[in-house]
């Protein structure tokens, strides 16, 4: 099936998210939709798929022009859609989350067929080697098989157009090229892929026709030939390096020594598994790792947000579990958080306030009780240049900022205090190619002042980017510390849980 | 599409988004914006009047040979309203019908009298929910605090001046105790604000009905269970002369106002109470003790809520009885979220509300009309603040901006 997208127009008030955007895919290609985030793209397919109405445009299905008023449309017309957080019912077998929505019924009284909802599963699995059992419980399937789920689902429906938004964001490098052998099969079977993401690799590995969008336009169309660094100017407007500028490391004395640090959730998992390691002084340390494998539990046990059950961590010889946050912070520790909008910024309090949330009861801030209005602007003016925050005002809210003006205002923050210890989860999710340059600026520039680093990121590219040491977390525990030109597919199989020797 | 919350992990804190769910609710009411404030006052009026119209004997007998002379139920409902809301601006405004000045300004002295009470329990309502606490118990909070400046007030005696101070702190601590007894609970083991604050409205109830029916409480040659009078030296001193009930716990109501904005707009503590509020988790993040911020709440809250029982029992009412607090506590919450838990907000919402309670006897004289009217218009009035979609609907006001940006 042949899928046109003419003219399309999105506006939300004063904001065009989507600017006449023409599209073609053609029946049997994977089409890669390349741009940053907030680029549009997810709003381009939600208009697609029936979720939002154009304000301009036509969407044509083997050039005849069609109208969707929801999902449902879409799906009877042979338009199926994996979205980045999956749509999954996690008490229910693959089976019943396949049949929900369009079950399958036999005999007068209308009982659910769950038999042939499973067949259906199982013809499906063995086709494309998706290799999922139907009578599996979701909850117990890894990241990676519960994508393989939604893409079922979506085949079930007979669909001939499969859109996967950001479908590699949760996986580990294994499972992303298990993914991308399931496009390139899907595509030789005849189905249509339209592939979302802003990751080159895997657009240059899979894609038959890349069309790049920038601030809600197609600013150009690519071959899967051209160069990462050609996609990706493409993608942010100016010619942008993908490495990180940084002068060898110079590791000074020991900075942060971790012991046995364990941590047991309310649920009694040990989230934590007696891990041990030493950061020192001008060095970078990143933690690889899958998503949920005990980096947030470290990283928030360190500040004190999370209680340790055994285990201690300490700053400069100084004892820094068992302490208060407070404490912790003002001890020398800058603490990025993982999730930006839930624990970095207060969303409804503006900017300078945002900015003073730790200090707001020292100097200038405040004497004694009163807080200074003045001196609160002053700093907030002085910190919004500083660190290049894009704001209309310093008493606009922190919730009406980009994703990358937050996170700057996050690390102006954190930054403002002397450091001896910087802990950034994360510090890019999210973030646009620029806003990415400035925080990995910023935060080499950091440990060259001196302060060790610990960077957590679930992105690779990242990791080896800003480190001076990698170390692997997997099921709480550290698998092993390697050097940062360690090659990818021992960084993967690590992040699998091998050990370093089997890795390599 | 990818809602929030959706995510693929199970959530570790089970308490979390639950909280967070409530949070967000009391904020989209307290920071709804005054257009629909405004015009939530305006639909409650306008439904009120449909039930005046409902409620009067004229009407409802010209109904009833409506086609044959329509016009006699037109006027019958013209009648009706003009007298119930003139009976309503007689009541809480300026009586029209007056011979002397003083007679004529009455009712709005009458009408600030009403609402002095409802200004302190508001503004410590509001300064809760703004630090994210769906505090239930002013009831209680008024009735302990009214309780303890009573006692103060009746069984001790003292010179003037000393006296009636001694007697407002009492009032304060004693509803600061009952608003302690539920933070301190939430801060250190969880307990939910509002199912401990219910609970503490009855118990404290039911502890004043019993202290009533002790010789130490219990008025001499009374068969009643109310407390004696408050000594002269404890009253607050009338600040327009004795002709009006105006009392010295109104300037003191309009001092804790302004004091509330300094509070939480101007100091360090406020600042910590508005961050935990708005976001507990970023405030954490940042240093902040959320089990303080809830102690020192609950603590402000109390205390301000005993502040209002001083109204009654050190202004008006003179003594104590289980009665006192009447549905103060509850009032309190509608006028705190009528003023979108703002101080001047407050201000106005408890004046416009003690102008509604005012208005009740007039207009049960003058218009005939039974005085449950004017509860059901503030219940209307707390309706459709707490539905802003609602009123938006109705009027077709734009969404806030922080849904657009959701869509967006």
């Amino acid at each position: 099936m042949k899928l046109e997208l003419r003219g399309i127009t999105k506006r939300f008030g004063d904001f065009t998210a989507n600017d006449r955007i023409d599209l073609l895919v053609e029946p049997g290609t994977v089409h890669a939709l390349l741009g940053e985030n907030g680029a549009g793209k997810s709003t381009l397919m939600n208009v697609l798929f029936g979720l939002y109405d154009a304000d301009e445009g036509e969407v044509l299905l083997d050039d005849a022009p069609v109208v969707f008023t929801g999902p449902g449309d879409a799906m009877a017309a042979g338009i199926g859609m994996v979205h980045q957080h999956f749509m999954l019912v996690h008490p229910f077998t693959v089976a019943e989350n396949v049949m929900l929505g369009h079950e399958d019924v036999r005999g007068p009284a209308k009982l659910l067929d769950l038999a042939a909802a499973r067949r259906k599963v199982r013809e499906i699995s063995d086709r494309f080697n998706f290799n999922v059992d139907p009578d599996a419980v979701i909850e117990d399937l890894p990241v990676g098989a519960q994508q393989r789920v939604e893409i079922i689902k979506a085949l079930s429906r007979d669909a001939s157009i499969l859109i996967l938004d950001e479908p590699t964001a949760v996986l580990t490098p294994q499972e992303t090229d298990e993914l991308l052998g399931i496009v390139k099969d899907l595509r030789d079977a005849g189905t249509s892929v339209v592939l979302i993401t802003h990751k080159l690799r895997e657009v240059k590995a899979v894609a038959d026709t890349i069309t790049v969008i920038r601030r809600g336009k197609v600013v150009g169309t690519a071959e899967p030939s051209a160069s990462q660094e050609e996609l990706a100017s493409l993608m942010v407007g100016r010619a942008v390096t993908m490495r990180v500028d940084k002068a060898p490391a110079t590791p000074g004395e020991t900075m942060l020594q971790v012991d046995g640090l364990t941590v047991v959730d309310d649920a009694q998992v040990v989230q934590l598994d007696g891990v041990s390691f030493d950061v020192k002084a001008g060095e970078i340390l990143a933690i690889a790792g899958v998503q949920g494998n005990g980096q947030t539990e470290l990283t928030e046990a360190l500040l004190g947000v999370v209680g340790t059950d055994a285990g201690t961590a300490t700053l400069d010889g100084e004892l820094i579990t068992g302490r208060s946050i407070k404490d912790v912070l003002f001890s020398g520790i800058g603490f990025v958080p993982e999730d930006r909008t839930e624990d970095g910024i207060v969303a409804t309090m503006t900017i300078a306030n945002n900015l003073m949330l730790d200090t707001h009861d020292k100097a200038p801030y405040a004497k004694g009780f009163a807080l200074q209005p003045k001196a609160i602007a002053d700093e907030a003016r002085k910190h919004v240049e500083q660190f290049d925050v894009r704001a209309t005002s310093i008493e606009q809210t922190a919730g009406s900022l980009s994703g990358g003006n937050q996170q700057k205002v996050v690390l102006a923050r954190e930054l403002s205090r002397p450091l001896k210890l910087l802990i950034a989860s994360n510090p890019t999710r999210g973030l646009d190619v620029g806003s990415i340059e400035f925080v990995h600026k910023r935060i080499v520039a950091e440990r060259d002042a001196g302060a060790a680093v610990i960077i957590v990121s679930a992105e690779l590219d990242e990791v080896v980017a800003l480190a001076d040491r990698i170390a692997v977390m997997y099921h709480g525990r550290i698998v092993g510390i390697v050097p940062p030109d360690t090659d990818r597919d021992t960084l993967g199989l690590m992040m699998a849980g091998a050990h370093q020797e089997e890795a390599a | 599409m990818s809602a929030e919350g959706q995510t693929t992990e199970a959530t570790p804190d089970e308490e979390a988004p639950r909280e967070s769910r409530s949070r967000q609710v009391l904020r989209e009411i307290a920071e709804s914006s005054s257009m629909v404030v405004l015009m939530a006052i305006v639909a409650s009026m306008v439904i009120g009047g449909v039930l005046i119209i409902f409620a009067d004997q004229a009407v409802r007998e010209s109904a009833a040979y409506f086609f044959s002379r329509p016009g006699d139920t037109f006027s019958a409902i013209g009648d009706a309203l003009g007298s119930a809301y003139s009976a309503m601006f007689n009541g809480a405004v300026l009586n029209t019908q007056a011979e002397s000045f003083a007679a004529m300004i009455k009712p709005l002295t009458q009408t600030l009298t009403m609402a002095t009470p409802l200004i302190f329990a508001g503004l410590g309502l509001g300064i809760g929910f703004r630090a994210g606490l769906f505090n239930i118990g002013a009831q209680g909070q008024v009735l302990i605090g009214a309780t303890v400046g009573a006692y103060v007030g009746f069984a001790w005696s003292l010179p003037a001046g000393l006296h009636l101070l001694l007697a407002v702190i009492g009032c304060a601590l004693g509803g600061a105790l009952w608003g302690f007894i539920p933070g301190v609970l939430k801060a250190r083991t969880g307990a939910h604000e509002v199912i401990v604050t219910i609970m503490l409205n009855y118990i404290g109830l039911y502890l004043v009905a019993w202290l009533l029916s002790l010789d130490a409480f219990q008025r001499e040659g009374s068969d009643n269970p109310i407390s004696p009078m408050v000594a002269d030296t404890a009253q607050y001193p009338k600040i327009l002369g004795a002709q009006f009930n105006l009392h010295l716990g109104f300037l003191l109501a309009l001092a804790c106002a302004w004091g509330a904005w300094w509070l939480m707009e101007r100091s360090t503590l406020g600042f910590r109470l508005r961050a935990v509020g708005a976001n507990p988790s970023a405030a954490r993040t940042a240093g902040m003790s959320i089990a303080s911020a809830t102690i020192i709440t609950m603590v402000i809250a109390g205390g301000l809520a005993g502040l209002a029982g001083s109204a009654p029992v050190l202004g008006t009412q003179k003594f104590l009885s289980a009665s006192t607090a009447g549905s103060l506590g509850f009032d309190a919450i509608t006028v705190a979220l009528l003023g979108r838990s703002r101080p001047l907000g407050i201000v106005l919402a408890a004046i416009l509300f003690g102008g509604l309670q005012a208005s009740g006897p007039t207009l049960q004289v003058n218009a005939n009309l039974p005085v449950d009217i004017v509860v059901v218009i503030q219940a209307l009035i707390v309706l459709f603040i707490a539905a802003p979609p609602l009123v938006r609907a109705m009027f077709r006001l734009p969404a806030p901006a922080h849904e657009k940006e959701v869509a967006a």
